[in-house]
């Protein structure tokens, strides 16, 4: 059974494994600096669908499909699927997901969605409640523009310290049957809120958030930033990562040598003019897949410390003079080969 | 764990928020400004020619001229807004593409294609105005009420 650590973390004393992976990504990430290591690229960023919402309905089915398929399992061998993406009622993960007829938990926790995912899914398995479960996300450049700025042939100036949503999905099969990357424990995180209402920044609204889960995950297990071959954060970009390492420094730990975030490798911002970094809750899911777990089936990492970001905002809440809170949800990931 | 108090909270959020916008990158002021001076320039030009062309070419009065410059301003803005290349202007030149006629145009044309396909009505009928509707109700509201003051200077035989 899985143990309770710490204030708020989990250490599977069954852990359950990563069985597969599967990331699929759009033209602009195809060009970027991770281009080469994604399994499909699109030929253009409709996947052949008539709106932007059924084109990320169909990332998430294709990143799926693709992820049974490198596991060996039939969809029927699936029990649950965890999924999320950042569309207002889940609607990208609803139409995409239905037709595989699995029962399926739809999951908000705005681009932390696939740490959220993948602890449910390891609760589920470590629990023993299934064999085999799928955790997946998605998000797109365009449908989320749609959803929470403007349409896109508006003409307008994006802030430096804005960031570029992810055209992706990423899907990873988890299960009871032992494979090369195990999750070994995972630290859910709190909504934390320091006030900041700047919605074009944030890197700076999930930092805290992202600073707060980090250190209760090293706390909780008591380890070193050095315990970890990397701490990958999913989408602070520049601005989010320079005050992630300064409110870590406050608090005693000094990541800066193991840190890597997926939003500000994912793109190459000068060439790509995305500003601050990738963002969304595709931006963690298929770099997880496509440049962390290859390194960690094979042994080049022993160890990771996963959390991807969440900004909580809405439209609605932005208008009503909300702040914009952050949430981290942290994965713990390791090397089980041998 | 003690609760920190409200005030406690304020003064943390603040000094954060000020830590926040030391490591912020923002665009250049003057760079940004001298951009926006030669987009919106380059526009305008654009536009003097072809008021000149209007009047001088076809003889048209200053009015009939001025509505012909428009139009097509309006016109070519909603074509490269179309053809996704006014985004770029803007992006570029900040305000001086989002300031003259051709930016308000853009900002028609916008949501009238991404909202197309969900439906006449609800889609475009609905959303179209989404980003120019507060200039024109606003642009409306404000000239009702200088009207009014202009009525009321007049009628009192201030001017």
């Amino acid at each position: 059974m899985a143990e309770a650590i710490g204030a708020q973390s989990i250490q599977f004393s069954q852990p359950p494994y990563i069985l597969s992976s599967a990331s699929v990504v759009g033209t602009k990430e195809g060009e970027g600096p991770l281009g080469e290591l994604f399994d499909v690229v699109g030929a253009d960023d409709k996947f052949g669908e008539e709106s932007w919402e059924e084109a990320e309905s169909t990332l998430q089915k294709e990143a799926a499909t693709l992820a049974f398929g490198k596991a060996d399992l039939a969809k029927e061998d699936v029990r649950y699927i965890f999924g999320g993406d950042l569309l207002g009622q889940n609607i990208a993960t609803t139409f995409g997901l239905m037709e595989l007829g699995i029962p399926l938990f739809g999951l908000y926790g705005a681009c932390s969605t696939a740490g959220e995912a993948l602890i449910l899914a390891s609760m589920a398995v470590a629990g023993g409640y299934a064999d085999n479960v799928l955790a997946v996300t998605s998000s797109h450049f365009a449908s989320a523009e749609k959803q929470f700025r403007f349409p896109l042939e508006y003409a307008n100036q994006r802030p430096l310290s804005s960031t570029w949503t992810v055209t992706g999905s990423g899907a990873f099969v988890l299960g009871a049957k032992r494979g090369n990357v195990r999750v070994a424990g995972a630290t859910p995180g709190k909504a934390v809120d320091y006030g900041v209402k700047d919605s074009m920044n944030m890197g700076a609204a999930m930092a805290p958030a992202a600073c707060d889960t980090i250190y209760r995950n090293l706390v909780d297990f008591g380890r070193k930033p050095e315990d970890y071959d990397k701490i990958v954060t999913g989408d602070l970009g520049t601005v989010g990562r320079e005050i992630l390492l300064g409110l870590l420094k406050e608090k005693g730990f000094d990541i800066s040598d193991v840190h890597m975030d997926c939003g500000i490798e994912i793109y190459d911002s000068k060439e790509q003019n995305t500003n601050a970094g990738g963002s969304g809750c595709g931006c963690s899911a298929v770099t997880l897949s496509a440049a962390i777990l290859p390194k960690l089936e094979h042994g080049a990492y022993r160890r990771v410390l996963f959390v991807p970001t969440g900004a909580l905002l809405s439209t609605v809440s932005f208008n009503e003079g909300q702040s914009v809170p952050g949430i981290a949800h942290g994965v713990v990931l390791e090397y089980a080969g041998e | 764990m003690a609760q920190e108090s409200k005030v406690q909270k304020e003064a943390k959020n603040q000094r954060y928020q000020e830590y926040v916008k030391q490591v912020t990158p923002t665009h250049p002021l003057p760079v940004n400004m001298l951009k926006a001076f030669v987009t919106g320039g380059v526009i305008c030009t654009i536009g003097q020619a072809i008021l000149d062309f209007a009047e001088n070419s076809y003889g048209l009065d200053p009015d009939a001229a001025g509505a012909w410059c428009s139009m097509t301003l309006v016109f070519l803005s909603v074509l490269l807004t179309g053809l996704n290349i006014y985004p770029l202007a803007a992006d570029w030149g900040g305000a001086g593409a989002l300031v003259p006629i051709t930016g308000f145009a853009n900002s028609v044309a916008a949501p009238a294609i991404e909202f197309q396909k969900e439906g006449q009505v609800f889609g475009i009928g609905c959303k179209i105005f989404t980003i120019a509707g507060p200039v024109i109700l606003y642009g409306i509201f404000t000239s009702w009420l200088l009207g009014i003051a202009y009525w009321a200077a007049r009628s009192f035989g201030w001017i």
